[in-house]
């Protein structure tokens, strides 16, 4: 097939921000009437692509060429008046507003300065028609569900300019079906001529709707392949970097013994919530650490945050030791013995304007209330001791946690949960963007504490890191729990890939 | 830290220069002196009227901590007189301590239902804090209309009038109540945990939440503590004039209020607060009050006064603001600071 001459073209395009190389000579193409999916991991340089191209950054070296006249946007308004919409996860639009308003916000049809309301509603009713959306112009656009809102964000973009659409992980908050909804869309456009950009860490929807792929690693460019070339398994390979069969040799030792057994201390029994989690079964027993695998979204977060209460399961039933409860808070939870770090240290995990000392002792005296302060002098000897074992720096209770760096801020969540000696620690993503020394820190007190009987679910999209230290790793995709393995000898780094990747192993 | 770095030097400055330029239109203005036993002179008028003032930016200091805001302490203050003026009122012998006490008590509980209504709105209903404490706002006075049946009421009451007139210790009684609120806050919000898990709700309501803090119970605490607060405003202010007024008392004082929190470094967004900040920030604007009357600023104008008062002080505050000044007049700062002030190195790497 001769192939239409390409709507897109970056080559050669570099990008470093201080100290890091994000885009390393990567070269992209994109046709007319085609989906084309952007792999890769996270820190791949998946989105500084996107924002080297939506003129969100500039660029070190390389040419973007559209249509073959070479552009440079000074930003995604400019972009997008040549031709570059994109719509991100987060939906950017005015809820309240209706859905005419958004399509319509900031070019709104008007005469001698006054909006014309009418001719607006007409307008975006046409658009929404076709692309095959039975959705009320006029009603606000809150009224209708995230996906909805996802294809008004999108509908508004190919309005203003059509020939390349940049969607952002459009899915990430989407069930299937409203998934299904969203491409049917997609495909309606591509078959106006639209080129579609579709960067999406769920594997199954690049098989069905992305007809070729563009894989990153590391900020350099991969290969480009037709999906129909590639299967799922080989994508991953590509995008992790080494040959399955290959990670085997370099698997570092697991736990020495078997996770002891008797009573587990929790016990989920189909647990589930709509939209996060499909309900799962979980037993974890004292002493055990069960390692949760799957590519960011496959809804592993989801899965822990309803074992601690964040979120409530809209089904199933949890037991901890053997009696059944209903959590309903956070503090619930905590009151159970169960601990939770989350993997957003910024927004769900330290507070900034309080000091080390604040931070770390917050969650013990939350969970003894108000009237019961620590005393200053236990909080000290906590803190003090708790800096110099996790090697916190500055090692100054008195700095506002905001000052320390990403990976000293993790600590002092870690710290914030061990000091309240819980029965069961929930890390969620604790080794990210930490160094090497602090990691081997971790992994190795989470080993130690397993050792003294705590119970440990540890997440993290590293497999060595899990393969190191679980007794079990449970295997999510798609936001359902799709494997148990046992750590025994059988188990290595490839078959968990085959299992992520939704191979045949499981 | 240097020491105009401090969080309050600012206020101090200014509050420090209001009283010197009173000293210059009135040379007696710092001249206190002891007449039968009882301290008089202008700076126990300012702390004398301020009070009502302390009382309300202490309980509004907690709020804001918070990340919420009160508009409805001064219709509190104006419901908390008109009850205990009514009761008194209402008294065969309005010299009877205990009718007065029973009076006080009553317009001090009904306050305390002020505050605790605001507080479910906000914590239970999760109605927005600006919405929720404006119902009470504009209902509270009909409140007080209600009781007082519009009219004014006027008491001749003893025991009630030492409250805003009366003196102990030398010093005038509605003083030692507001210095006996701040020390109650301090050790309420210090010797306990509770200061910290209010900034902590303020700063991040979602981590807190996952760090197993109720933001509720805090929420509720807060709003009744600002509603009682106002409420002993109230009877000061009810006091000191004998009688209750519906529309006068407290009117815009949560204007004051808020200005004076501000002023003393806590921020409107919730999260870090200082009681201390707070009860300074009071004392200059009831400063700048007096000072207006002794410089002769016409009655039009004062308010016009005090706001550009109150704007130099804010955009002193202002580390921009401060910054855009300095960097006018001074070059540009040598490339190696000076390894005292240097942070500590950071390595990490934008993800």
């Amino acid at each position: 097939m001769a192939e239409p001459s390409p709507v897109l073209v970056m080559t050669g395009i570099r990008k470093t921000f201080p100290g890091v190389v994000a885009l390393d000579g990567v070269d992209f193409r994109l046709f007319p009437g085609e989906v084309h999916a952007l792999m890769g991991e996270n820190g791949a340089g998946k989105s500084t692509l996107i924002k080297v191209l939506t003129g969100v950054y500039g660029v070190d070296e390389g040419e973007v060429l559209l249509e073959g006249r070479p552009v440079r946007f000074a930003g995604p308004l400019q972009a997008q008046q040549a031709g570059v919409s994109t719509v991100y996860q987060e939906v950017n639009l005015c809820p309240n507003l209706s859905v005419a308003e958004n399509i319509f916000i900031g070019r709104e049809p008007r005469r001698a300065g006054l909006i014309r309301w009418a001719q607006m509603r007409r307008a975006a009713s046409a658009l929404l028609r076709r692309l095959g959306l039975e959705v009320d112009a006029s009603a606000p656009l809150s009224t209708y569900s995230l996906a909805i809102q996802q294809m008004v964000a999108i509908a508004r973009a190919v309005d203003v300019s059509a020939k390349v659409l940049v969607l952002d992980e459009p899915t990430s908050s989407l069930d299937a079906s409203e998934a299904a909804q969203l491409f049917t869309v997609v495909r309606r456009l591509q078959a106006d001529g639209v080129a579609v950009l579709f960067v999406t860490h769920f594997l199954d929807q690049v098989y069905e709707i992305a007809d070729r792929m563009t894989v990153l690693r590391n900020g350099r460019l991969i290969g480009e392949y037709r999906t129909a070339e590639l299967s799922q398994r080989d994508l991953v390979t590509t995008m992790i970097g080494r040959e399955l069969a290959d990670l085997a040799g370099i698997e570092p030792g697991r736990p020495d013994a078997q996770a002891p057994r008797g009573e587990p201390v929790m016990r989920a029994q189909a647990l589930g919530r709509d939209g996060a989690i499909a309900p799962f079964d979980l037993s974890i027993h004292p002493g055990e650490v069960i390692g949760l695998a799957g590519l960011l979204g496959s809804g592993r977060t989801e899965l822990a945050r309803l074992l601690f209460g964040a979120d409530r399961a809209d089904r199933g039933a949890l037991q901890v030791d053997g009696r059944r409860v209903h959590l309903r808070s956070p503090r619930s939870a905590m009151a159970r013995g169960v601990a939770f770090s989350s993997e957003n240290r910024r927004t769900e995990g330290v507070i900034g304007d309080l000091t080390v000392r604040e931070n770390i002792v917050l969650a013990l005296q939350a969970a003894r209330g108000w009237a019961r302060p620590v005393p200053r002098r236990t909080q000290d000897e906590l803190v003090g001791r708790y800096l110099t074992a996790l090697r916190i720096q500055p090692a100054d209770p008195e700095m506002p946690v905001r000052n320390l760096s990403g990976g000293n801020q993790q600590k002092v969540l870690l710290a914030r949960w061990l000091i309240t000696s819980p029965r069961l620690l929930i890390v969620d993503e604790p080794t990210r963007g930490i160094d090497v020394g602090a990691k081997a820190e971790i992994q190795r007190l989470v080993a130690e504490l397993s050792g003294g009987g705590m119970a440990v679910i540890y997440i993290s999209a590293e497999l060595e890191e899990v393969l190191r230290l679980s007794h079990k790793i449970e295997v999510l995709r798609d936001r359902k729990l799709v494997a148990e393995l046992d750590n025994d000898a059988t188990v290595n780094a490839d078959r968990i890939m085959q299992t992520i990747a939704g191979g045949a192993a499981s | 830290m240097s020491v105009w770095r401090h969080r309050l030097f600012w206020p101090v400055l200014v509050l420090a220069a209001l009283l010197a330029s009173n000293l210059f239109f009135a040379p007696r203005f710092f001249a206190v002196r002891l007449q039968d036993g009882h301290l008089y002179g202008s700076l126990v008028d300012i702390a004398r009227n301020g009070a009502p003032l302390i009382l309300v930016a202490l309980g509004m200091t907690l709020v804001i901590a918070t990340g919420g805001i009160d508009l409805s302490v001064g219709s509190v203050m104006a419901i908390s007189g008109a009850l205990a003026c009514v009761l008194i009122s209402d008294l065969g012998d309005q010299n009877s301590v205990g009718g007065v006490l029973a009076a006080i008590a009553a317009a001090l509980l009904l306050s305390l239902l002020a505050g605790v209504w605001n507080g479910l709105l906000v914590a239970v209903a999760g109605i927005q804090p600006i919405i929720a404490t404006l119902i009470l706002m504009v209902a509270g006075r009909g409140i007080a209309q209600l009781i007082t049946s519009g009219q004014i009421i006027n008491v001749r009451s003893g025991p009630y009038r030492v409250i805003g007139g009366g003196y102990a210790l030398a010093l005038p009684v509605s003083v030692l109540i507001a210095a006996a609120a701040v020390a109650l806050a301090v050790v309420l919000t210090r010797r306990t945990a509770l200061g910290l898990l209010i900034e902590s709700v303020g700063d991040s309501p979602t981590a807190s939440r996952l760090a197993g803090i109720q933001a509720r119970t805090l929420m509720l605490m807060v709003y009744v503590f600002a509603a009682v607060c106002a409420g002993v405003a109230g009877l000061i202010y009810s006091s000191n004039v004998a009688s209750a007024d519906s529309n006068a008392a407290g009117n815009l004082i949560e204007l004051d209020a808020i200005l004076a929190v501000v002023i003393g470094g806590t921020a409107l967004a919730g999260g870090r607060f200082s009681l201390a900040g707070s009860v300074l920030g009071a004392v200059i604007i009831q400063t700048l009050n007096v000072t207006c009357v002794s410089i002769g600023i016409p009655v039009e104008t004062t308010l016009l006064f005090k706001a550009i008062v109150v704007i130099i002080l804010c955009l002193m505050q202002s580390a921009t603001f401060r910054a855009v000044v300095t960097g006018r007049f001074r070059r540009p700062p040598p490339a190696s600071p000076s390894p005292a002030a240097a942070p500590a190195p950071r390595t990490e790497i934008p993800a």
